[in-house]
């Protein structure tokens, strides 16, 4: 522990462990105000995060103690399961359509509508954001895609002339990973679009000024020189929050299709690891692919700092 | 610094509204106004239907080709809600009043728990804060739906599942408020705060009677964000008991009914959807201010 420290030597002197230890004596009141919040941060979040590493090298059903057993949670992973090359494929599809494309639309979305009048602003704002609040909609879903005429989308369609017979959109492997795309993007537009929004308020409008006086000459060159340049520190909030939604991308699925989707189709990472977690409590395997899922968002997250990070001073 | 920001940014809003654009063109801003119009239309269109499907008279609901509007709007399905709900061994009103409960509980325990975080960490200097506060950055990307399933396991080792504990802990301390708060509360002036700290305040007192009333719009934004998450939570994989069970999960249940019961279904989707909406338009020019001090500079 820490040394005794000596009144008469300038705190500074006696070396790094006893500066430390000192200014942890000096701040204890610090440390008390941010306990509540550590404990249960730690409990809830950092314990379960890296607690998947260690729990991915055993065999663990919940009722006896874990079994270690290596590297072989992992080798069936990614050399005998499958249905989890499928879950890996899809997740990577989610990630691209409801990530980037997403997160384009929803700069896009902020952009256009920044330039109305304020009543405009916020109307549009709620409009957008006001999917991602809600959780129970997927009922409504559920009966617009439902595969009986009483579905809205083909009543439509019939009505229209393009089907003859329903389509059994929640059902029929070959739309059940477009529909949950489109159920996705819909409920995509959360806090990362609500920051690009706020962003685009900070933009010091005298540089658009300096701006038209330099000769831009459309609002495509105005996006790019100045707009986003500007606003980089937002826009890696909002990529480092569609990362967070895009690759745990699977409880609409689970309420559209069930779980496990008709063959597997809309079948996520995050299902996966529900299916193993939470159905046949084989602990350890689950661990193993909660591991694998969340080193791809950490690398994505690497990724998506690197690409924006010219934008952040 | 905040404060002045504010009115700088509210100034300049207000003279680019009243002069004309710099750039663009009228056809362009036609068309984009159409295609924010169309987007929209799909983002409210299900939120829409499920409304008036809840008002729906039985006759209505099941008209082919389905209507858009409703011609005769009953709260027929709202009553029969609680009918359903009477089939169930405890009353509709027990699963309202858990949500209730878990809601304020996580709200009340988020801000407090929050703003004291979020203030030592925003202000003060001691060993240890520039790693913890990388840490929640990089806490940003793993929100409850990543980790819920390594979070079973650390809930029954503590043997909290199926009580309202596990329900309301995992919601308390969430690494995007803290953020959002750090953030706002890094503007405030730090004047104020070594004026304190020489009239003798300790740092409990100075978080409370001058860093939070500081930061109303940052504690209303995170009060939302906290009433989202907590008015949403559904139980499901952790709670057994039915008396601890919460709307969301009882809505599942309900819809699981199919057609059969699709005014009550739609009636009890809507009782689930309507409080964070409203509580959002309201409060709404407070999160942007926020959001606003969001960015990430490292």
């Amino acid at each position: 522990m820490a040394k005794q420290t000596n009144p008469d030597v300038p705190i500074k002197k006696q070396g790094y462990w006893a500066y430390t230890w000192h200014m942890m004596k000096v701040n204890k009141g610090c440390y008390g105000l941010l306990a509540p919040f550590m404990i249960l941060f730690l409990i809830c979040t950092a314990v379960p995060v890296v607690m998947s590493l260690p729990m991915s090298f055993t065999n663990f059903n919940m009722i006896q103690s874990p079994k270690w057993v290596g590297l072989s949670n992992f080798y069936t992973l990614f050399l005998n399961d499958s249905v989890f090359l499928i879950a890996v494929r899809n997740t990577l599809i989610f990630a691209i359509f409801t990530g980037p494309f997403a997160y384009v639309l929803s700069f896009l979305v902020a952009w256009l509508i920044n330039e109305m009048n304020s009543f405009l602003k916020t109307f549009f704002t709620f409009v957008f954001y006001a999917p991602s609040m809600t959780t129970s909609v997927y009922v409504t879903w559920q009966l617009i895609l439902s595969g009986d005429q009483n579905g809205y989308l083909n009543a439509i369609l019939i009505d229209l002339g393009f089907i003859s017979t329903p389509v059994q959109w929640l059902t029929d492997t070959t739309y059940i990973l477009g529909v949950c795309i489109v159920v996705q993007l819909w409920m995509s537009m959360g806090a990362g679009f609500l920051a690009i929004r706020a962003g685009f308020q900070n933009i010091d409008k005298s540089m658009y000024e300096a701006g038209a006086i330099e000769g831009i000459k459309n609002r495509w060159q105005e996006l790019f020189k100045i707009t986003i340049p500007s606003m980089g520190p937002q826009l890696l909030f909002a990529a480092v929050n569609q990362i967070a939604t895009s690759f745990t991308v699977g409880i609409v699925g689970q309420q559209l299709f069930g779980l496990p989707s008709t063959d597997y189709s809309a079948h996520t990472i995050m299902n996966h690891a529900t299916d193993y977690g939470s159905v046949r409590y084989e602990m350890g395997y689950a661990s193993a692919i909660c591991f694998v899922l969340f080193l791809a968002m950490l690398l994505a997250n690497k990724g998506v700092n690197w690409l924006l990070g010219k934008y952040v001073d | 610094m905040a404060r002045k920001r504010k009115k700088q940014s509210i100034d300049t809003m207000k003279v680019k509204d009243k002069k004309k654009k710099i750039n663009g063109s009228v056809g362009g801003d036609v068309c984009i106004f159409i295609f924010l119009v169309l987007l929209g239309i799909f983002m409210v269109f299900p939120i829409y239907y499920s409304v008036v499907q809840s008002l729906k008279p039985t006759e209505e609901l099941f008209v082919f080709p389905p209507k858009l509007y409703v011609l005769n709007p009953t709260t027929k399905n709202y009553s029969d809600l609680f009918k359903v709900a009477a089939e169930y061994t405890v009353p509709l009103s027990r699963y309202i009043f858990n949500s209730l409960f878990t809601t304020i509980v996580i709200c009340v325990c988020n801000v407090f728990v929050t703003c004291m975080a979020a203030f030592v960490l925003s202000k003060c200097k001691f060993p240890g804060v520039k790693v913890i506060n990388r840490i929640i950055v990089i806490a940003l990307l793993f929100q409850s739906q990543a980790t819920w399933i390594m979070q079973f396991l650390v809930y029954s080792t503590l043997h909290i599942i199926d009580t309202y504990w596990v329900l309301i802990l995992p919601y308390i301390a969430t690494a995007m408020n803290l953020y959002l708060m750090r953030q706002s509360m890094s503007t405030i002036n730090d004047s104020m705060i070594e004026a304190a700290k020489v009239d003798g305040a300790g740092l409990f007192r100075i978080c409370w009677t001058i860093v939070v009333p500081n930061s109303k719009p940052a504690i209303m934004t995170i009060i939302i964000f906290a009433f989202q998450q907590a008015w949403n939570i559904n139980g499901g994989s952790v709670i057994y008991s039915e008396e601890y069970k919460t709307l969301p999960t009882i809505v599942q249940q309900i819809s699981l009914a199919g057609l059969a019961r699709q005014g009550v279904t739609f009636a009890s989707a809507v009782l689930l959807l309507i409080p964070p909406l409203v509580v959002f338009f309201i409060a709404q020019g407070n999160v942007m201010e926020t959001m606003a001090n969001s960015g990430m500079k490292d």
